[in-house]
């Protein structure tokens, strides 16, 4: 299989990339570089998250971007409260978001296609509105986070490097996490499940319960990624949450290539570059971007991974 | 007689105005191989899906082992000792054919929210997946995709996962659809052999098969059972010979 050794190598090329460009940065004095990929690795985390319902589980969630909003504001205004301690603000993140995804999941769940796609959507942009009339928090200004989560010495957010290594940490530990899940029991009856419903049912799987389930541990993950974007911007705002934001979260699952391991990691990097690069050029930027990726979905089946997979074969 | 393994009492299925299910009756006992045959239209696979929990029947009962069923979903009726094969061939095309049968078992061998060890790796499933495989003579395909099986390969994978789940009941819909006078035979043998272990109900159209696997045939036309009885008594019955030579409505008016 030289197929997967070429994905393989372009996968192990870019994630030392990754772990090394702190060392890069530092040494060219390059500070903007490493900002911009803290962004897109929190980002990477939030398009892995997502690819667990929409690639391996066949769910097309719509509305990934509200956890991003979630997690943020948790922190947000647990710091504007006074309650500065990472060790709280990341488990409510976390413990906010898997609530709204068990709720939104449990109601979103009792559809399919479609309908499935609108009901998500129509969710977050709930949840859209909901910030945006958080007055006490800024409303639709935002809320400024002044001081960041505060880890009592363990670690410092503030700190540039270490922050960009905790967002790396948090990324591969999240895509440890998904491929032990996607290799398990429960991992195999979601897939079947995502291959052919009625065959799962009728060898005996409910199939709400395990979707459900895996819905929950996504949106938990994608709430981890917006406890760190609140801190990585220093503020949240309900933009976070807007739809458009998970549609760029689905065009990193797509382009990178959904149901892979590392595509959505790969998908948010080529993603997020190109949105960075094309917009020096021209204001126009989107113009650009657009046919771009109707080219890949159109030829470029299975996204990155895919195109990589059968240059390694032909 | 003993408790009959299924019992089906005055089931009733509309469509609309139509009857597809009319007041059917019927008894499996344990050990038996029961035929449905009638001709295309008879509701044969309403029949069969109202059995297997996938649409919901008017009137009427289902009771499995004395147990009603009659209104429990699918899975649950799979928990209970029922699989099935589909009409048309329904596979996790993008499986191998081992996670196809394995995950059948897993189904049947305790929780299956395990998060974190490789399903893959557990040797009680990967050895039920195997022994099914080659009980349908599949064992050398094991690790082929799905996609990449033949129709036939197809159809005999569909018992294997039906097998995998250790059932009491097989309900088995065409089984024989689309294949080849050899793959026919070949499933015709199959299933003499299953039949030793397993009670099953078999829909089919392909006559010569019935009579040489079934201990008893019922006759269903336009939703009603006209005639249930070994094959010798079915092959003499006059509204079955009716009923086959197309002559419907002196039946129906019997019936």
């Amino acid at each position: 299989m030289k197929g997967l050794s070429v994905s393989k190598a372009v996968t192990a090329l870019m994630l030392a990339g990754l772990v090394l460009l702190p060392l890069y940065s530092s040494l060219s004095g390059n500070i903007f570089i490493l900002t911009l990929f803290t962004r897109i690795v929190i980002l990477a985390l939030a398009a892995a998250s997502l690819n667990l319902i929409m690639g391996y589980g066949g769910m097309m969630s719509f509305g990934h971007a509200a956890y991003l909003g979630i997690g943020g504001y948790a922190v947000g205004i647990l710091a504007q409260e006074g309650i500065g301690s990472g060790f709280v603000q990341f488990p409510v993140a976390l413990a906010a978001s898997a609530l709204f995804a068990l709720v939104i999941g449990a109601l979103s769940l009792r559809t399919r296609g479609v309908y499935f796609i609108m009901i998500t959507l129509a969710f977050a942009q709930m949840a859209y509105y909901v910030a945006s009339g958080l007055a006490r928090y800024g409303g639709d200004d935002g809320l400024t986070v002044y001081k960041r989560s505060d880890f009592s010495g363990l670690i410092d957010l503030s700190d540039r490097v270490q922050f960009y290594y905790l967002c790396l940490a948090c990324l591969l530990g999240v895509i440890f996490l998904i491929w032990r899940i996607v290799n398990s029991r429960f991992g195999l009856v979601v897939q079947g499940l995502r291959s052919n419903e009625q065959r799962m049912q009728a060898i005996g799987f409910p199939a709400k319960r395990y979707q459900l389930v895996c819905f929950v541990i996504s949106g938990t993950m994608c709430g981890l990624a917006g406890a760190l974007l609140a801190n990585n911007t220093d503020f949240v705002s309900p933009a976070v949450m807007y739809w458009t934001r998970s549609g760029d979260l689905m065009v990193m699952v797509i382009l990178g290539g959904m149901g892979t391991l590392f595509g959505p990691v790969m998908g948010a990097v080529v993603y997020l570059l190109l949105e960075e690069f094309l917009s020096q050029i021209t204001e126009y930027w989107a113009l650009i971007m657009g046919p771009l990726l109707l080219l890949i979905v159109l030829f470029g089946r299975g996204g990155i991974m895919g195109v990589l997979g059968r240059v390694g074969r032909g | 007689m003993a408790e009959p393994l299924l019992r089906v009492e005055k089931l009733v299925r509309r469509f609309g105005g139509i009857t597809a299910t009319d007041n059917v009756s019927l008894d499996v006992a344990a050990g038996e191989l029961h035929a449905i045959i009638g001709p295309n239209g008879a509701g044969k696979t309403t029949l069969i899906s109202q059995l297997t929990g996938h649409l919901a029947p008017h009137a009427g009962t289902v009771s499995l082992g004395g147990r009603d069923i009659t209104y429990l979903p699918a899975y649950r009726r799979c928990a209970l000792g029922l699989a099935r094969s589909f009409q048309i061939t329904s596979l996790l095309l993008d499986f191998t054919a081992a996670d196809n049968v394995a995950l059948a078992a897993q189904a049947h061998a305790g929780t299956s929210f395990r998060f974190f060890a490789n399903a893959r790796k557990e040797k009680g499933l990967r050895d039920a997946a195997h022994a099914a495989l080659d009980r349908v003579g599949l064992s050398h395909r094991a690790d082929v995709v799905v996609s990449r099986l033949s129709h036939g390969e197809r159809r005999e994978l569909e018992l294997a996962v039906a097998l995998a789940s250790r059932p009491k009941l097989l309900l088995l819909d065409e089984p024989m659809a689309g294949l080849g006078v050899t793959e026919s035979q070949r499933m015709v043998k199959l299933l003499q052999e299953l039949r030793k272990e397993v009670s099953i109900v078999l829909v089919e159209h392909d006559m010569p098969a019935v009579f040489a696997l079934a201990d008893r045939i019922s006759v269903l036309v336009y939703g009603r059972v006209i005639a249930s009885g070994d094959p010798a008594a079915i092959r003499q019955n006059e509204d079955v010979k009716r009923a086959y030579l197309g002559d419907q409505h002196v039946v129906t008016r019997h019936g």
